[in-house]
């Protein structure tokens, strides 16, 4: 149009005019084109939702009962595949009963309302406060499977010793008093953290780096703390039964979590690529940096540090996702790397509690790390999403640098409700069924006790 | 009749067993066994948390032969199984007092 003179201008919008008075059934056909336009993109993002979905589902299984399955002793191996396993049936079911509801439906600041229990109302409809071009169904069972993977992480704080019973009731309830409201705060509309549906605190939290990741860290070392240590730990020797299970876990850990982090961009656009590419980078740099920790420190890289430092990488990049450049990315990855190895090594080491399979020091670390470093690399060159109608500066290097403080109130919260709420429910679960199984039942491992069966059958 | 116990790395497996068949040997149990003698094992670490293995994976060879054929044999099993390094093994043997083939009762050296 640039440059057409001012003249060609005027005649072309005459005739524009003429053709609509020529064609007066032009404006349906608009209408129809822009249906049909509208009905693409919808059909675009809601396909690339539901692969996320499906993605995030195979981070739980087999991704990590395959990494925390490797981890344990033979003896527990099926024991701890079931922690993640049955987190797929039981969460679901709760989700479709109230779960979603508590999250994603209006209420107070603290916990989502009533309105979609049973799922009423959910359908084929998009729900534009959370995504305006897929179904709110496939937003609900996206977010699901966040809330199936967040406390199957726990697990790996109580491996090779709870009691299934209390595992199932502990998990029951910890879905209700710690994550639900958790997932209400940073993402329900009207939450108090959430950043863009009016909360008063505004966290930058874009998959979960305080909803599942500082939840679950935290949770675990409580579990952790009170339940004890294993029986022998850590003077016997108790190695991982099989690395090579653990690294395929690891591996498809990694690929689940493009669904994980791109997936929450909740279309198949722009930010989704960016999201992606911000996490791979950071897996990669983690993964690097935790085995150069280790050679440095103890003399020979690892495959287990290796696919600890991603798995680390992955869970610190998880908040940041779709708010950093890619140079950024690979910094917060290299960072987590690091600090979680430390935090695996030196601090439990200090402090001596058996965190079974460091889910604290993986998800609680390199959630923190994640979620203050979302405050300093946050950029609204990555992430245009609006605030009250109008772009504003994310983090630090975009002048913000109060956002660090308000990442540290998110972190806060997350870490408060996530310690009072396990402990509580961990009281009420220990009065009703006992956590912890009898110390014959340890020693004859989870699998035989708890399941009457054997992961390894090698006569049969 | 003199039974060998023979301890050797697992690695030499196949080399022993092709050894003894080469001179004639064909009846041998194998075990794969734990242990050490001299050899101090190694340190593995998994994340951070040290552990020394000591008690090392072995293969253990078991045979009765005749006296007649026992130095030979106790030399193929050595010269078959030396790579030159600790951890390479050991040898024993031991008096038989008496052997039964199950199929048929043949005793002594009939049964070997």
């Amino acid at each position: 149009m640039k440059c057409l003179s001012r003249f060609e201008e005027q005649s072309m919008t005459i005739e524009n005019a003429a053709l609509l008075f020529v064609a007066p059934d032009i404006a349906t056909r608009l209408t129809a084109v822009e249906a049909a336009a509208k009905s693409a993109q919808s059909a675009g993002d809601n396909a690339w939702m539901l692969v996320s979905a499906a993605l995030v589902l195979m981070m739980t299984g087999p991704g990590l009962a395959l990494f925390y399955g490797g981890l344990v002793r033979r003896k527990n191996v099926l024991s701890t595949m079931m922690h993640s396993f049955v987190m797929m049936a039981v969460v679901t079911v709760i989700w479709a009963i109230a779960g979603y509801s508590l999250v994603f439906a209006e209420g107070t600041p603290f916990i989502g309302g009533l309105k979609y229990l049973f799922l009423d109302g959910v359908g084929k409809d998009p729900n534009p406060d959370y995504a305006a071009t897929i179904p709110q169904a496939t937003f609900m069972i996206y977010q699901l499977m966040f809330a199936v993977i967040t406390p199957a992480l726990i697990s790996g704080a109580y491996a090779e010793r709870m009691k299934f019973s209390a595992m199932l009731m502990f998990t029951t309830l910890w879905t209700f008093v710690v994550y639900f409201p958790m997932a209400h705060m940073v993402w329900g509309k009207g939450g108090l953290l959430n950043a863009y549906l009016g909360g008063s605190i505004r966290t930058l939290d874009f998959a979960g780096g305080t909803v599942v990741h500082i939840t679950s860290g935290v949770s675990a070392l409580v579990c952790a703390l009170y339940l004890g240590k294993r029986n022998g730990y850590p003077a016997e020797p108790i190695k991982p039964h099989s690395l090579v299970l653990s690294v395929v876990g690891a591996c498809l850990l990694w690929v689940g979590w493009f669904g994980f982090n791109a997936g929450s961009a909740l279309a198949a656009s722009g930010l989704a690529t960016s999201a992606f590419v911000a996490t791979h980078f950071a897996a990669a740099a983690a993964a690097l940096s935790w085995m150069l920790g280790e050679w440095l420190h103890s003399g020979k890289p690892s495959m287990l540090g290796g696919i600890s430092g991603a798995v680390a990488g992955l869970v610190a990049i998880t908040p940041a996702s779709g708010f950093v450049k890619p140079m950024p990315a690979l910094l917060i990855g290299l960072l987590a790397g690091l600090f979680c190895f430390w935090m695996v090594t030196a601090v439990k080491r200090m402090f001596g509690y058996d965190d079974t399979l460091d889910a604290f020091g993986v998800h609680g670390a390199g959630g923190t790390l994640g979620a203050i470093l979302t405050g300093v690399f946050a950029t609204n060159l990555i992430n245009d999403a609006q605030i009250d109608g109008k772009t504003v500066p994310l983090g630090l290097v975009d002048g913000n640098p109060m956002q660090i403080l308000n990442q540290g109130v998110g972190v806060l919260i997350a870490v408060g409700l996530a310690a009072a709420g396990t402990f509580l429910i961990l009281k009420v679960c220990d009065a009703v069924v006992g956590m912890r199984v009898d110390r014959d039942e340890e020693e004859q491992g989870l699998d035989l006790s708890q399941h009457g069966e054997e992961g390894y059958i090698l006569e049969a | 009749m003199k039974k060998i116990e023979a301890i050797v790395q697992p690695f030499k497996l196949e080399e022993v067993k092709e050894a003894l068949k080469n001179i004639g040997i064909d009846g041998m149990t194998i075990s794969e066994v734990r242990g050490h003698g001299r050899q101090k094992g190694h340190k593995e670490v998994y994340r951070g948390q040290e552990y020394n293995v000591d008690l090392l994976p072995k293969v253990k060879f078991e045979l009765v032969v005749l006296e007649s054929r026992l130095d030979e044999v106790l030399d193929t099993i050595a010269t078959a199984a030396r790579s030159g390094r600790i951890g390479d093994g050991k040898i024993f043997v031991f008096d038989v007092i008496e052997a039964i083939r199950i199929r048929n009762g043949d005793r002594g050296d009939a049964a070997v």
